[in-house]
């Protein structure tokens, strides 16, 4: 007999892997990269394989020249990233500009705090901002969505609903048409119900729980809808177009339910996806921003520290 | 269906020595006989080189309040009385016997017949089953007797008898119940007169059909006892998951189940009560589980205490081609073995045999917070956070996020995508906590 091993139990182990995570949570934004693809075409194609190329470098050179250390891209987490950015970019924007928001994604935002887990913002988000705030203009010409489109650079503008509300226009889309996706806005917010289609296969293969995406999405029909029951001439937008619009559900199924930038426990969960809710409506309604989804998940992002500290889960025993 | 309320596993259950007929494992020619228990004080040995002992005599007195008699399961003489790797790793204090024949103590009733009726007052049975050396048959060990005797002030309401059987591989306590379940039963009902209760609970989990219809068969001859079928989940075998699946009452952080008005025995406990109060037959056997994904004749054996486990092994076809680890005990909480040359304790329940890729662990990746060790500690604990205190040598901070209520069933280590070993840094942390607190004292 050869010798045996020795180690301390439990001596199976249930089989789970950080890379079957993340592989499952790309199969749930499937849906809505194709939606991206047939309205968005040649750009959202362009944008979204420079931004998981660029993530994963970036990632794959930090690890190797400047931390020496084990190379960890095969985990799947870089390329999660780099898609979740694109789908945060219009398809129009220029690629060198997804190559910096790649850079401050994962050299910024995720490596230099000690990579996978231990950044405390969501990184495709820190990512997003940075280039909101540098390139205000190339990030909010969002093209108009034409189904199998070729253009790219040169693609037609379109104002996204939101930016039509506070600019006063007249011609905001139908609600069938937002729930498709058939408006303009980043590659990959624009349809809840195919971003709807991945959080049903997330919460059917556990990746997440409902608790962050239910309490965002609760919160903002519920502080909209009172506002709009309040004043309805001055918050003419009812809770249901708050809720397809924007980056709402983008936000609230991929982006709000990092692992490492939410809380960990159910009760901390509701409280994170309620503050994430208030803060979006807050800034939508008298914010300058047009949108505040992605403002909103970095505030609470900073927040989840000290939620993990103070709510402790259910102990047993407990009353 | 009833189950506990708080986290939980599903391991795959392979169970590949289910409905196998319990074998009588031959006798070899030495023994080992352990003095020590897991828990508590180990027993002082009563016989020296060159005594003849015959089956059932008694050659360990126990010593002190938690500890238990341990008495010879074969007859012969004593070769010496000497330290030995027992299943728990550890060298501890073991009476070597050299078999000749098998002589049984006069007193101990051998025939197969069942003896229902049992008229003894409370005290005279709890003597009975504290000179019999019974413990906690499930792998604590603790001493039967103590859990009998609640201090004064606290009165027992329910008793509940441990028959989950949750860890995968295991089928010695299934197999027992359905070979000796009207025993089982007498015994329930002694151990409820012991403790001056009318209602007797016994746990199984719902992958023991057989079991369960059998026991409720049987259970409609006697009084006050029912049989619960449970939703199979891990570790609903700890005790306080079972009191919290049965009654629906949680014992409270650092208390024992009496607490909440329960005393929970284990089922082959319970059958080793039956034949010490029934037949004078102190605790010299039990049930062992021979398994393994690649086990050539997965089985359950009644092995005499102090067999080294390789003489088992042999009986059960040898260990399998390609094994890398042997587990004494389930696959989730039990100790891997140095080598067979271990002999049975009465904690024993398992040999499981691991293939290489399962032995090996993967190694471990950063943290990635997804919070599933949290949703599946049955204490309500959090894994992840303990580990990183413990790495850091955060004592007082793992003493209040409550370390010392872990209850070690691994369901953390078994569920971290990212492969960290949780429980390894929790019980290094468990440990030093338990000595700061022990020294304040």
């Amino acid at each position: 007999m050869n010798k045996l091993i020795i180690s301390p139990a439990p001596h199976i182990h249930g089989g789970d892997s950080v890379s079957k995570n993340m592989t499952s949570v790309i199969i749930a934004l499937m849906p809505a990269y194709l939606v991206a693809l047939y309205f968005f075409g040649l750009g959202a194609l362009i944008v979204s394989i420079t931004s998981v190329v660029s993530c994963v470098l970036f990632e794959y050179l930090i690890q190797r020249y400047i931390l020496k250390g084990a190379i960890s891209i095969n985990d799947g987490s870089a390329a999660l990233t780099g898609l979740l950015l694109a789908f945060n970019l219009p398809s129009n924007i220029p690629v060198w500009m997804v190559i910096i928001g790649a850079l401050v994604a994962i050299g910024i935002a995720k490596m230099s705090f000690g990579g996978l887990g231990n950044n405390p913002l969501n990184p495709a988000l820190v990512g997003r901002v940075f280039l909101l705030i540098s390139f205000p203009v190339a990030m909010t010409s969002w093209p108009k969505p034409i189904p199998f489109n070729t253009a790219y650079i040169d693609a037609v503008t379109a104002a996204t609903p939101l930016a039509l509300l506070k600019g006063q226009f007249a011609e905001i889309p139908d609600t069938l048409h937002l729930f498709l996706g058939n408006m303009g806005g980043s590659m990959g917010e624009v349809s809840a119900a195919a971003l709807i289609i991945g959080l049903i296969y997330l919460l059917a293969k556990r990746i997440i729980t409902w608790h962050i995406p239910f309490s965002i999405l609760f919160t903002v029909f519920v502080f909209t809808g009172i506002l709009h029951l309040l004043n309805p001439e001055m918050y003419a937008t009812t809770p249901i177009f708050h809720l397809l619009t924007g980056g709402l559900m983008l936000g609230s199924i991929f982006m709000a339910t990092d692992y490492a930038t939410s809380p960990m426990t159910t009760r901390g969960m509701l409280i994170y996806g309620v503050g994430i809710g208030i803060i979006t409506v807050i800034i939508r309604m008298f914010g300058a921003y047009p949108e505040g989804v992605s403002f909103a998940i970095l505030i609470m992002n900073a927040f989840t520290p000290l939620i993990n500290n103070y709510i402790k889960p259910k102990r047993f025993g407990e009353k | 269906m009833k189950t506990f309320r708080i986290g939980g596993i599903h391991p795959k259950e392979n169970k590949f020595s289910a409905g196998k007929h319990i074998q009588v494992a031959k006798i070899p020619h030495h023994v080992v006989i352990p003095l020590s228990h897991y828990i508590g004080t180990p027993s002082e040995a009563i016989v020296k080189k060159g005594d003849n002992v015959l089956v059932g005599q008694l050659i360990g007195k126990a010593n002190g309040f938690i500890s238990a008699n341990v008495h010879s399961s074969i007859s012969g003489k004593v070769n010496k009385v000497d330290v030995q790797l027992d299943a728990s790793g550890y060298k501890r204090m073991a009476v070597f016997v050299d078999v000749e024949g098998d002589q049984w103590l006069p007193s101990i009733d051998r025939s197969s017949d069942i003896i229902r009726e049992c008229n003894l007052p409370k005290a005279e049975i709890i003597k009975k089953i504290q000179d019999a050396g019974i413990v906690g048959l499930g792998g604590a060990t603790f001493p039967a007797h103590v859990k009998l005797t609640p201090p004064t002030e606290k009165k027992a309401e329910i008793l509940i008898i441990n028959a989950v059987e949750c860890e995968s591989y295991l089928t010695c306590d299934h197999q027992l119940m359905l070979e000796k379940g009207e025993e089982v039963l007498i015994g329930t009902t002694i151990l409820m007169k012991a403790l001056e209760v009318n209602r007797a609970v016994i746990g199984i989990e719902n992958n023991k059909k057989d079991a369960i219809e059998h026991l409720q068969l049987l259970a409609k001859n006697y009084k006050g006892i029912e049989i619960e079928p449970l939703k199979v989940c891990y570790p609903q075998g700890g005790e306080k998951q079972l009191i919290d699946a049965i009654i629906g009452r949680q014992v409270p952080s650092g208390k024992i189940p009496i607490e909440v008005g329960a005393v929970v025995q284990n089922v082959a406990t319970t059958f080793a009560v039956y034949e010490a109060v029934q037949k004078n037959k102190p605790l010299i056997e039990r049930v062992l589980t021979v398994t393994g994904k690649n086990a050539t004749q997965p089985s359950n054996y009644l092995v005499r205490l102090g067999v080294l486990l390789s003489s088992v092994v042999e009986q059960a076809g040898g260990v399998p081609n390609g094994t890398a680890k042997i587990i004494g005990g389930g696959p989730m909480m039990g100790r891997s073995l140095m080598n067979l040359d271990v002999p049975m304790a009465k904690g024993s329940s398992g040999i499981v045999f691991i293939d290489q890729k399962e032995s090996i662990r993967k190694p471990a990746k950063n943290c990635i917070r997804c919070a599933r060790c949290i949703s599946v500690c049955p204490m309500g604990l959090e894994p992840f956070l303990l580990m990183a205190q413990s790495e850091r040598n955060m004592w007082t901070e793992m003493e209040n996020n409550r370390t010392m209520d872990c209850i070690e069933c691994g369901s953390c280590s078994y569920t971290c995508p990212a492969n960290r070993p949780l429980l390894d840094y929790i019980r290094y942390g468990k440990t030093t906590v338990g000595g700061i607190i022990r020294n304040r004292k």
